[in-house]
């Protein structure tokens, strides 16, 4: 006899320790895969799963195999020219080889090809990388506690009377007790009726529903009952009337309230951490910015939001643009838009400070600048830009970072700030000229504690 | 379950005309009772069992009910079976673990696993409609995605057709013990689990993945594992530890005052003969492993000796299979029982298995065992029921008998290699167009050594047979020397088959053997005209082994 089972709803992903198993024996590759599939694709399409590869011949599973050479016989099918004796020119090497090509587990003769979710790969793109003081704020302390609901409870506060659901408990407490003797009015009315006593509907409103209709109203009505037409000397007619009546009596005794009705919101307190973040996007746009200066800091930008993401439910923006005079704009316009003039970097980070002054209380948000520049600032204006981070931005801030975008030499602003990073240990910058730079100076940012405090 | 290409192998060829042990065995008494009529013209009316592509429980009770029938009709003897529907990730990962259930931990299965979900969500590859496992009861897993006709023809395929030839085979009644497979696996998967939390992932890594490469040489050709329990098998497990380090120490103990004690010492050569159970030795005889290792090389040498039927019965046991859901289906069809529609997609799905691109197609991965398979089977049908002279000629003993007793046989007695080498018949080598290639590495040219003509019938038969026999498809290395009494150092030899060297990978495979061995390992070259040759030596640190308090002695001392 078979025996058919379902398995369908049985544990998948049975192969999910395997997999993490192979990832982690060969890290290394994964990870430089991964690098190159960043460097290949938009930016900001990064954080999508992909599709890598990493050299076969790292992973081969190595056994004791037949090597090319010597003398070999094959059989072949579909053979349709060929008669015994003939002779064949030797296809180039690496034709067919070993007949083993063929491999059913997906290995091509070079590249292993894998996909890794967009977990995976980001995770591969931000190993080693820690925000700095991040376990700090975000877990060692658990500043807030929330107080959030939590159901119903039978005592509390008035203020917390949750009156919808005392009035549910009510109502079915009153079916629940009145139901009985409201069956049993309605039979008495019945016979009443039948004995020739007024129409019912009149005389016993509520009694339909006793629940919704008030009961205690219906002592009003009590000494009504009975109809002019009845017999009141009828011993039945008075018997009934008399029930009648007692029962109309427990009916409304019943109270429309209890204690036992009583229903409060439940609250409790939870602990919630702080898991939002602000990102400051600070860039000069003054004239000497050109396109791929500005490409090279949105890739930037990009990278720091994502790796944001990574570690924050929430995150926001705020894209301040500068030449002489800061402005706090949107995306589009902080990445589009040209301006020409001259450069002042003290204006934008004044402008931060005083966003985050008033809109980003500290003990509510994570505060990461980023600022990216080409370096040049007006001579006189760098002393301030090192004062203003020192004793202003850095302290209210779990990180500043900052980017040269430049070929040439450091000019003043990146010695006053290289002054200020010794100040301060919750800033770094960093020198980029191309691309592949990136991705080496922002690893270097948020490269592990240890290293900073070094 | 496939893995045609590795497998150890050293008997020498044999010429198969069929031994006489095994004439009278097999095919007894099973002759059938009353066989469906096969001329599709007189089909009988009856109700069909269904006509939608929907499947349900309902309706596969239904079609495994009428299956059953007709396979038992047919004499398939069969374990009892379990089927079990899975969805499409858990056919992945049933992929990545050899379709067994149960598996312990290792990366070459992610590796495995990520591969397959690549070219399965690339959509370059459809899934397996069903996975079957050598147990009983037999289970199969089926993909929920397959439509009813198609989960019957997997359910004939699978669970009469593969189940049948796994309790029918000679290879599988001796060498593996389909009572305790599962067991035996959710032992080694605990076993293996418990290592790694005791001597850490890293180091059971290490000897897995040596042990891994060593599998297909840790495979006992001759003799019959013992039947045991996962009850006896968990006694005997510290039995084995305790007894199994004695034993290495016994080998060993010698050395330190070998001169005086050991007179005979001279003499002595270890093993006294070459040993082509390379894991096997390396289990009883390294001197260095743990306990725990040793359990593990036998473990990974247990499982590789359950997989050693499966690489040497492709042809024989798709075949098979194939030849089976093709007869009861058609059987059922010319009942009644199946709809035109049901019966086609069947069909159609059966050729799709059975192509056979030839060799100069851009498709061409080498002989298809299912369409050889049910080739040979259906030739031998052929031949018993419809024989022409040649094959009087040829088969004189089968040309006219019950085709069912003979293929009863056929399927019991045989491995792929013999299979052929007994039962290929012109027909076939003309149907498939076969010929033989010779490739030899002196000449400027290949050759055509053989096709389907007279004079080329038993060469390509030949030929064909041996290649599938595993001692043709692996290179013969043993164990012929161990310095007992000097530097412990290993040597193996390759004995050199038609010159063929070894592939390039034999020195990763060294470093393994070395890592296991813990001595130096030298691989020597036996070429053909006798000249023996060194050709890699492996050395091993000597403090390669995480003893810390030992290696900081060592240290102190130098």
């Amino acid at each position: 006899m078979t025996d058919v089972i379902d398995r369908r709803e049985n544990p998948r992903h049975k192969s999910a320790v395997n997999a993490q198993r192979f990832l982690k024996r060969y890290r290394a590759q994964v990870r430089e895969a991964v690098a190159r599939a960043i460097s290949g694709r938009k930016i900001a399409e990064a954080d999508r799963d992909a599709s890598v590869s990493i050299p076969a011949r790292d992973l081969n599973e190595p056994v004791f195999q037949h090597g090319t050479g010597g003398r070999r016989e094959v059989i072949l099918p579909g053979n349709t020219e060929y008669v015994t004796g003939d002779e064949i020119q030797r296809p180039p090497a690496g034709g067919r080889g070993q007949g083993s090509g063929a491999s059913d587990d997906g290995e091509g003769e070079d590249e292993f090809r894998f996909r890794l979710s967009r977990e995976e790969f980001l995770d591969f793109f931000f190993e080693d990388m820690a925000l700095p003081d991040l376990i700090k704020t975000q877990l060692a302390a658990i500043p807030h506690l929330k107080r959030v609901r939590a159901g119903y409870r039978t005592d509390g506060t008035p203020t917390n009377l949750a009156v919808v659901r005392t009035m549910r408990e009510s109502l079915a407490r009153r079916i629940a007790f009145g139901g009985p003797h409201t069956a049993r009015l309605r039979e008495i009315e019945e016979e009443l009726t039948a004995l020739g006593l007024k129409a019912p509907g009149l005389e016993t409103p509520g009694l339909e529903t006793p629940g919704l209709e008030t009961p205690g109203l219906e002592t009003l009505g009590l000494d009504t009952s009975g109809g002019e037409n009845a017999d009141p000397e009828d011993p039945r007619v008075a018997a009934l009337l008399a029930e009648q009546a007692e029962l109309r009596g427990r009916v409304a005794k019943i109270p429309f309230i209890d204690t036992f009705d009583l229903r409060f919101r439940n609250r409790v307190t939870q602990p919630m951490p702080i898991a939002q973040a602000v990102m400051f996007c600070i860039m000069d746009v003054s004239g000497s910015m050109d396109e791929s200066r500005k490409d090279l800091a949105k890739r930037f930008f990009i990278l720091l939001h994502l790796f944001l993401k990574r570690h924050y439910e929430r995150i926001e923006i705020v894209f301040i643009r500068h030449h002489t005079t800061a402005k706090v704009v949107d995306e589009e316009e902080f990445f589009h838009s040209t301006e020409t003039g001259g450069t002042v970097v003290s204006s934008a980070l004044a402008l931060a400070i005083d966003e985050i002054k008033e809109r980003f209380p500290l003990d509510q948000w994570n505060i990461y600048v980023a600022q990216a520049s080409d370096g040049d600032n007006w001579e006189g204006d760098s002393p301030r830009c090192l004062d203003l981070l020192v004793n202003a931005l850095l302290p209210m801030v779990q990180y500043f970072t900052y980017v040269e975008i430049t070929t040439g030499e450091p000019q003043n602003l990146w010695v006053h700030y290289e002054q200020a990073r010794a100040a301060k240990p919750n800033m770094a910058l960093g020198r980029i000229r191309e691309r592949t730079d990136i991705y080496p100076v922002l690893r270097e940012l948020f490269a592990k504690k240890e290293k900073q405090a070094a | 379950m496939k893995n045609p290409d590795r497998a150890p192998g050293k008997k020498s060829q044999m010429p198969l005309p069929l031994p006489e042990f095994l004439k009278n065995r097999g095919g007894e008494g099973r002759g059938p009772e009353s066989l469906p009529p096969h001329d599709p013209s007189r089909r009988r009316s009856a109700e069909l069992l269904s006509t939608g592509s929907e499947w349900s429980f309902d309706l596969i009770a239904r079609y495994d009910r009428e299956i059953a029938r007709v396979a038992g009709r047919y004499g398939l003897d069969t374990y009892p079976n379990q089927v079990e529907i899975i969805s499409a990730e858990q056919m992945m990962d049933a992929y990545a673990s050899n379709g067994m259930p149960i598996g312990y931990y290792h990366w070459s299965f992610g590796k495995r696993f990520l591969a397959t979900q690549q070219v399965y969500k690339r959509g370059a590859m459809g899934l397996a409609y069903e996975i079957v496992i050598n147990s009983n009861p037999c289970i199969a897993y089926l993909l929920e995605e397959n439509t009813m006709p198609m989960q019957a023809l997997v359910i004939a395929h699978a669970s009469y057709g593969h189940n049948s030839f796994f309790k029918g085979n000679y290879l599988f009644r001796t060498w593996t013990q389909s009572d305790a497979i599962v067991d035996y696996l959710l032992f080694s998967k605990q076993y293996i689990i418990e290592c790694e939390q005791r001597y850490g992932e890293e180091e059971v890594e290490r000897t897995l993945d040596a042990c891994h490469a060593l599998a297909t040489f840790g495979v006992d050709r001759y003799k019959r594992p013992p039947n045991r329990t996962l009850a006896q098998e968990r006694l005997r497990l510290k039995e084995r530890e305790e007894h199994l380090q004695t034993q290495v120490n016994d080998l060993w103990r010698t050395l330190p005052h070998a001169a005086d004690d050991e007179p005979e010492k001279a003499e002595v050569r270890f093993p006294s003969e070459p040993q082509e159970n390379l894991l096997y030795f390396l289990e009883k005889h390294a001197p260095l492993l743990d306990p725990w290792q040793r359990e593990m090389a036998r473990i990974v040498r247990k499982l590789a000796q359950y997989f050693y039927p499966q690489r040497q019965t492709q042809v024989m046991n798709e075949g098979w299979a194939t030849f089976w859901h093709y007869t009861i289906m058609q059987t059922l069809y010319d009942e009644g029982l199946l709809a035109d529609s049901v019966l086609l997609e069947v069909l159609h799905s059966h050729t799709n298995v059975l192509t056979q691109p030839g060799f100069d197609s851009e498709y061409y991965g080498g002989i298809n065992p299912y369409a050889l398979g049910f080739a040979m089977y259906r030739d031998l049908r052929r031949i018993c029921e419809h024989p022409t002279d040649e094959d009087r000629r040829w088969f004189p003993d089968i040309a006219g008998s019950d085709w069912l007793k003979t293929l009863d046989f056929a399927m019991r007695n045989f491995k792929d290699e013999s299979f052929i080498q007994q039962y290929l018949s012109p027909q076939v080598i003309r149907d498939f167009h076969l010929f033989c290639l010779i490739d030899d590495e002196d000449l400027p040219n290949l050759r055509i050594g053989a096709i389907h003509d007279d004079a080329g019938y038993r060469q390509v038969r030949e030929t064909l047979a041996r290649q599938y026999s595993l001692a043709e498809r692996e290179p013969n290395i043993q164990i012929v020397n161990v310095d007992v009494s000097g530097d412990r150092s290993m040597t193996l030899r390759h004995f050199r088959q038609d010159r063929r060297p070894l592939a390039p990978m034999y020195k990763d495979v060294l470093r393994h053997l070395a890592y296991l061995w813990g001595f130096t390992v030298r691989l020597e070259t036996a070429n053909e005209d006798g000249t023996i040759e060194p050709t890699h030596e492996c050395k091993v640190d000597k403090r390669r082994r995480a003893d810390p308090t030992l290696a900081a002695a060592l240290r102190a001392l130098s």
